[in-house]
């Protein structure tokens, strides 16, 4: 609820936001007449600004007071005991986790879906295809991106840097040595590993901030030999004319290739998504998440440290890897400004959005951070804006993400009965 | 006497120009339940911390027996996850346990160092590693029945009770099969119901021929589990012997009571 000292701390507030800004917003010198000019609307309206939004987590409050007091007087009314919804409140797994905790209502989930995707390109245009395409790829990134982050704990803030190895290994092979989409997929995919390693190896001791400060460096180099190198790299130029992926040899329409792009995105999603579920559930994903949650009790537990990390490190960059070699055939072309800082830091949004260490999380962080603002293109100017807020919000209200990780429930009685089994 | 399990020479830890322990020499036998006391900043759980390889120890060496009738090996220096593999496992005294990961799954953990599965084997899971996925399940799911937490195994560790942390630490640590076990406090903040319960689980883990050395501030638990008490105090061994002539040492009233 809201009292007299949260008003009197929101008015506080607004009003040393008011004095903050008013020289950035509230005053103008007028070249030609060389006088100020105020301009105290503009502070007014910061002012008003700080206030609304100050007062929305009050207001959210006050809201699941009444939802409360609501529903009380609804179950006063009906005559039903109110401890029943207590309980069901208590108990609230989300929906979603419900569901792919339960093998047969998964296996319908999974079906229905890959059915949606299998019909989506026969109805919609070639633009929408082109959007999902790229969803699908930021799916793999974040998929990859997952392993190190949202398992492992190794925040990792140049994850890019393996997107674009992946992506210029296929485009420089492809122009020197003529080499197809399908012997650049693996060769990217393990040529980003191999950077992975090289990247992991001196930054084992490193935790927290200083590993994410030395990633982002690596994020950084790699980018700028990107740029300079331009004896191997064409440098800001970019590597055009790279081929799409090739169906046995057969000639295909333009409208044809994008299909079959879409159709071998799904299918690549599709390894990905089996891939990471596997893992999350092995003696290595166990061993990833013991890591980050005690690194010490993990080593004393006897989890070697350095070959944990680096398969982290590695198996994540080879996804990259992949997703690169995608990108590549996909734009036909590559340039070192696809491979920014930002991309790095969209990857890492998706993960964190969507759910650290959640499968179906990180695929709604893409489908989401991607197609949003896609979407959101008739909003022109706002829709960073728009999007920005979005994340924001999704911090305060839902800080575990959209989807928060499960682990995997063993069904006790199964146990019971094949040590039965094993003891007779 | 049956042979030593674990035989400290010497050994000596130096935080700059602190001496945290000093020539400090301790011996286990094996099967046998040793206590190691002192004050608060005896410098115990460094000892333990040298042992089990967190810390790299200044001067002096460590010896385990990797197994009944081998040969006593050094591993003074060693990673913890090599020296958890050659069968010394550890608990903590502040809780170590991985919170967000379930009860049995922190147990399982501690089958990592006896398992071999890797990348591979995890994306295609050949028979061998489902094999050992099953074995890592049951072990597990035995040992947590052992500790009396078998109810809670799909709940996550931080859960639970403190005094359940406490017993969990000790299944994990179980289930890297050592042949000697540190615990370290393993009844600060247990009940009397809870101590006299680990007290027995001690007792039992013992009787399978496990080595237990442990740190422990509850005399009445020191005193009725212990075959040998080691007594340190400003990082030096000042006493050794069984429960009754410790209680009567003069230099142990003294570090304790004070003059």
């Amino acid at each position: 609820m809201i009292t007299a000292k949260d008003i009197r701390r929101i008015l506080l507030v607004s009003g040393w936001f008011m004095i903050l800004t008013l020289p950035i917003l509230g005053m103008r010198v007028d070249p030609l007449s060389d006088n100020i000019l105020w301009r105290l609307k503009n502070v007014m309206w910061v002012g008003l600004g700080t206030v609304v939004l100050q007062s929305l987590p009050h207001l959210w409050h006050l809201y699941l007071y009444l939802q409360a007091g609501m529903i009380r007087l609804w179950h006063h009314l009906m005559g039903t005991p109110p401890h029943k919804i207590v309980e069901k409140t208590a108990h609230r797994d989300s929906l979603i986790n419900r569901v792919i905790t339960n093998p047969r209502q998964r296996a319908i989930l999974c079906a229905v879906v890959l059915t949606l995707t299998i019909i989506y390109p026969q109805v919609v245009n070639e633009y929408q295809i082109n959007i999902m395409i790229m969803a699908f790829l930021y799916i793999m990134l974040g998929l990859g991106l997952n392993i190190v982050v949202g398992m492992a704990g190794l925040l990792d803030l140049g994850f890019v840097a393996f997107y674009a190895v992946g992506a210029y290994t296929y485009a420089l092979l492809n122009l020197h040595y003529g080499i197809n989409f399908w012997m650049a997929l693996p060769l990217g995919g393990i040529f980003a590993g191999i950077f992975g390693l090289l990247l992991g190896f001196p930054i084992l001791r490193l935790r927290g901030d200083y590993l994410a400060i030395v990633t982002l460096g690596f994020g950084e180099i790699i980018r700028v030999i990107l740029e300079n190198w331009i004896e191997l790299t064409h440098g800001v130029a970019g590597i055009v004319n790279i081929p799409g992926p090739t169906f046995f040899g057969l000639g295909l329409t333009p409208s044809q290739k994008i299909l079959y792009l879409y159709y071998l995105m799904v299918l690549f999603v599709v390894i990905t998504i089996f891939v990471v579920n596997r893992l999350q559930d092995s003696r290595l994903g166990r061993a990833w998440l013991a890591l980050r949650e005690d690194e010490i009790a993990c080593q004393a537990m006897g989890i070697d440290k350095r070959r944990t990390k680096l398969a982290a490190f590695s198996l994540g960059a080879f996804w990259a890897g992949i997703a690169g070699v995608v990108f590549a055939a996909q734009n036909r072309s590559v340039y070192p400004v696809s491979f920014s800082f930002l991309e790095s830091a969209m990857i890492l949004s998706i993960v964190v959005l969507g759910g650290m260490g959640s499968i179906v999380g990180v695929i709604l962080g893409a489908l989401i951070l991607i197609l949003l603002p896609e979407y959101l293109r008739e909003l022109s100017q706002y829709r960073m804006l728009f999007f920005g807020a979005i994340l924001v919000l999704m911090m305060i209200f839902r800080p575990q993400g959209l989807i928060s990780v499960v682990r995997r429930k063993y069904d006790i009685d199964s146990i019971k009965a094949e040590e039965k089994e094993g003891g007779a | 006497m049956s042979e030593p399990i674990l035989q400290v020479q010497n050994l000596t830890m130096d935080f700059g120009g602190i001496r945290a322990l000093n020539k400090l020499d301790i011996t286990v036998h094996s099967g046998e339940i040793a206590a190691l006391i002192g004050p608060n900043g005896a410098g115990k759980t460094t000892f333990f911390n040298c042992v089990t390889g967190i810390y790299k120890p200044t001067a002096g060496d460590v010896f385990l027996t990797p197994g009944k009738g081998e040969k006593p090996v050094s591993i003074k220096g060693l990673k913890p996850n090599i020296v958890t593999g050659k069968g010394l496992s550890r608990t903590f005294q502040n809780i170590r346990l991985f919170p967000k990961m379930t009860v049995l799954e922190n147990v399982m953990i501690g089958r990592h160092c006896r398992t071999k599965t890797f990348i591979l084997g995890a994306i295609f899971r050949p028979p061998r590693a489902r094999r050992e996925e099953r074995e890592i399940l049951l072990h597990s799911y035995r040992l947590l029945e052992k500790v009396g937490l078998a109810a809670f195994a799909n709940d996550f560790a931080e859960n639970l009770s403190y005094g359940a942390q406490r017993r969990l630490e000790i299944a994990r640590a179980l289930a890297t099969e050592p042949h000697l076990l540190l615990l370290d406090e393993p009844a600060a903040g247990m009940n009397p119901q809870e101590t006299e319960d680990l007290n027995a689980l001690i007792r039992e883990i013992a009787a399978e021929g496990l080595a237990v050395l442990l740190i422990e501030h509850d005399m009445k638990l020191v005193m009725s589990l212990s075959q040998r008490i080691f007594v340190v105090d400003y990082g030096s061994k000042i006493a050794e012997g069984t429960p009754k002539e410790i209680r009567s040492n003069p230099a142990v009233i003294k570090a304790y009571l004070g003059e």
